[in-house]
């Protein structure tokens, strides 16, 4: 504004003068101008593209560091996986297959019990008796009248009837015991038909195994491969369980809250109301120190379970030790369990006496304590007793968020990154153009004095030597 | 192991100490009740302010009640005064005690010839001053029209520096209805001379928006 109040107390001449003046002062430092113009937007251009260029070396050493992070991660995966279809595979043999040669052996036995039983239920002939051909050829005699002859032959219809009788009875008793050997065979077959249909099962859940441990193998082959497809899968597979983790640790985060209000008033009354930490009320501290204290048993008490592997420490340690650690982190629990348990009783009771305070001071009507319903109290009771031991469950979503996240965090700064380096271009480019606007606009502006020079020029054509450079500009 | 644990202990503590919280978070109250003449009868709302204080005030805060009267920069005019427990049950018991104490008076009041408002500030800032709260207000339940005994002096600056002055229920005077100036006159004068001790002022005749006194 100064500038323009300076002219103002200039004539229209003098302005003009000014302004040609100015116009060529302009042309005569024309090629400079240009000259500066270009390096300064060369040099915003080139060091925009430099930055960029290392943006994008450091997003790609990200995303290899990414890549390497994700596929060991992976690795490790399918690997417990296929140590535990392994273990399965080996309790199976173990359990069954391990006794085969005994279960061969009774088998076998079975078979020859069987076999036997069987050949002695076969049926035999009964053989004629021998005296049968002599009473055959007696009995061809002709007896006419001859009452001994009819004697004889009454006498061998006789023995001929009781040696049938006799044939039968025996017929039938062998028929007896060979049914009563047959009867003895069933429960072999049954027996034999239960083992081999065990067997079979056994067989079909390891063949099952094995398709499981084929197709671990494959996606640890293409694992170890460091296939894109592998990568990709692993990438998407981590987000899902972000998510997922995610979802599960915010109705953790509910939980905790709920738990919180349950005991930060009853804390008051053990810790005093009025003290502060910082611009925190002691007692709501104070409870949300039990509250993480009760997640940190939580936590070990998983990692005593080897259910999650946060605490390698933890998680390598002894048996003996480990099972120790387990009973005190339970303890401890317990304990803390119990205490919240007797702090929600001691809210309810804080929070009636409150209540009664108020309506007393509001003039309302206090209602009596005793006759009030017992199932708040138990509710919050029973409540503040399941929850710690609820949150205690947090730790394997805790586990799977730290670990997803480590990639979600990794894909997001390579997205910045690329953004970055998007966006460092995109300036570089506009700095490269722009100056190129702002050469054409300068000669613009001193356009006449162009055209009298191309005229001067025409007229007295004048050799101007350019260096190399220059002419490449051109 | 011990070696470690040890350090541990002190960096925690350290920490811990350095974390303390030096001002403050407690909040202190004192309230004045005009008891002279026609204004007597307004006590009843007074009551009823004390009760939303008995129910607003938290464990560790300070409640005292005191009657303006002829020379009301005395403890004797201190009706009861209370520094609630930090356990909420007891602090419950105090605040029960504390109503009964203010009925009684209540029920019992004498109404006083003269209205000394400038002692009975002096001597809230004193009480105050000595809780060492970090929030201190003054409630006046008055018509804020001082009417001082012959030789009483009152006409010197007050220190209050960082207290909340509340005029509650000012109530407009005969005079005032005539000449509205008065009514308005009489509060200027009173802001004036609480902005002038450092004081912030405030006036609140609505009392169906009483949660309006604490805040600030």
């Amino acid at each position: 504004m100064e500038h323009f109040s300076m002219l103002k107390g200039l004539s229209g001449g003098s302005i003009l003068v000014v302004a040609v003046v100015f116009l060529v002062l302009l042309y005569l430092v024309r090629n400079q101008a240009h000259k500066s113009i270009r390096a300064f937007c060369r040099v915003i251009n080139n060091a925009m593209r430099l930055c960029a260029s290392s943006v994008l070396q450091a997003e790609k050493r990200l995303a290899q560091r990414n890549r390497e992070v994700l596929l060991a991660g992976g690795m490790k995966e399918v690997e417990a996986e296929l140590e535990r279809e392994f273990q399965r595979v080996e309790a199976v043999v173990k359990h069954d297959l391990q006794a085969y040669p005994s279960f061969h052996r009774k088998m076998a036995d079975l078979v020859t019990k069987i076999d036997e039983d069987y050949a002695s239920s076969t049926e035999t002939p009964l053989l004629p008796p021998a005296w049968l051909s002599a009473v055959e050829a007696f009995a061809k005699v002709p007896a006419g009248k001859d009452s001994g002859v009819a004697m004889i032959l009454g006498e061998i219809h006789k023995t001929l009837e009781g040696q049938q009788k006799t044939a039968l009875d025996e017929y039938r008793k062998s028929s007896a015991v060979r049914h009563g050997l047959l009867e003895k065979i069933r429960p072999y077959c049954r027996s034999l038909s239960k083992n081999l249909e065990k067997v079979g099962k056994t067989i079909i859940g390891l063949e099952e195994r094995a398709k499981i441990i084929d197709e671990k193998m494959t996606e640890y082959e293409q694992i170890r491969a460091k296939s894109e497809a592998a990568t990709r899968k692993l990438s998407s597979s981590s987000l899902t369980q972000f998510v997922i983790a995610g979802f599960v640790m915010v109705i953790a985060i509910g939980g905790a809250i709920i738990n919180f209000n349950l005991i930060a008033l009853p804390m008051s009354e053990m810790v005093g109301g009025g003290s502060y930490i910082g611009p925190y009320k002691t007692s709501n501290v104070a409870a949300m120190v039990i509250i993480l204290m009760e997640l940190s048993m939580g936590l070990f008490f998983m990692e005593s379970l080897r259910i999650t592997r946060l605490f390698p420490l933890i998680s390598n340690m002894d048996d003996r030790l480990r099972t120790r650690m387990l009973w005190v982190s339970f303890t401890l629990l317990l304990i803390l369990a119990g205490v919240e348990s007797s702090l929600a009783f001691m809210r309810d009771r804080i929070a009636s006496d409150m209540e009664a305070l108020r309506q007393s001071l509001a003039g309302a009507e206090v209602a009596a304590i005793a006759s009030r319903s017992l199932i708040p109290t138990v509710g919050q009771m029973v409540l503040g007793f399941v929850l710690p031991f609820a949150l205690t469950f947090v730790a394997i979503p805790l586990e799977t968020f730290i670990h997803s996240s480590r990639t979600v965090l990794g894909l997001f700064v390579m997205w910045l990154l690329r953004m970055t380096a998007l966006v460092l271009r995109l300036i570089g480019n506009v700095a490269h153009y722009s100056g190129k606007v702002v050469i054409s606009v300068y000669d613009l502006v001193v356009a006449p004095f162009l055209w009298v020079e191309k005229k001067v020029a025409k007229g007295h054509p004048v050799e101007i030597k350019m260096s190399p450079k220059e002419e490449a500009s051109r | 192991m011990k070696k470690i644990i040890l350090p541990l202990f002190l960096v925690v503590g350290a920490l811990l100490c350095g974390c303390t919280d030096t001002t403050s978070h407690s909040r202190a109250v004192y309230m004045l009740m005009d008891t002279s003449g026609t204004y007597t009868a307004e006590l009843k709302k007074a009551q009823a302010i004390i009760n939303f204080l008995l129910g607003t005030l938290q464990p560790g805060d300070s409640l005292a009640v005191a009657r303006i009267d002829t020379g009301s920069f005395s403890e004797k005019d201190i009706i009861q005064k209370v520094t609630f427990d930090g356990r909420p049950s007891m602090s419950n018991e105090q605040k029960r005690v504390f109503r009964q104490k203010i009925d009684d008076f209540v029920a019992s009041v004498q109404a006083s010839p003269y209205t000394d408002i400038t002692g009975g500030v002096l001597q809230a800032v004193e009480y105050l001053n000595e809780t060492g709260a970090g929030r201190k207000t003054i409630l006046v339940f008055s018509d804020m029209e001082e009417d001082l005994q012959k030789g009483y002096v009152r006409d010197f600056p007050i220190q209050i520096s960082g207290i909340d002055v509340v005029a509650l229920n000012v109530t407009k005077l005969r005079q005032d209805i005539v000449d509205p100036r008065k009514y308005m006159s009489r509060l200027a004068e009173w802001e004036k001379r609480v902005n002038a001790g450092g004081g912030r002022w405030r006036v609140i005749n609505d009392l169906e928006r009483l949660e309006r006194m604490l805040e600030g």
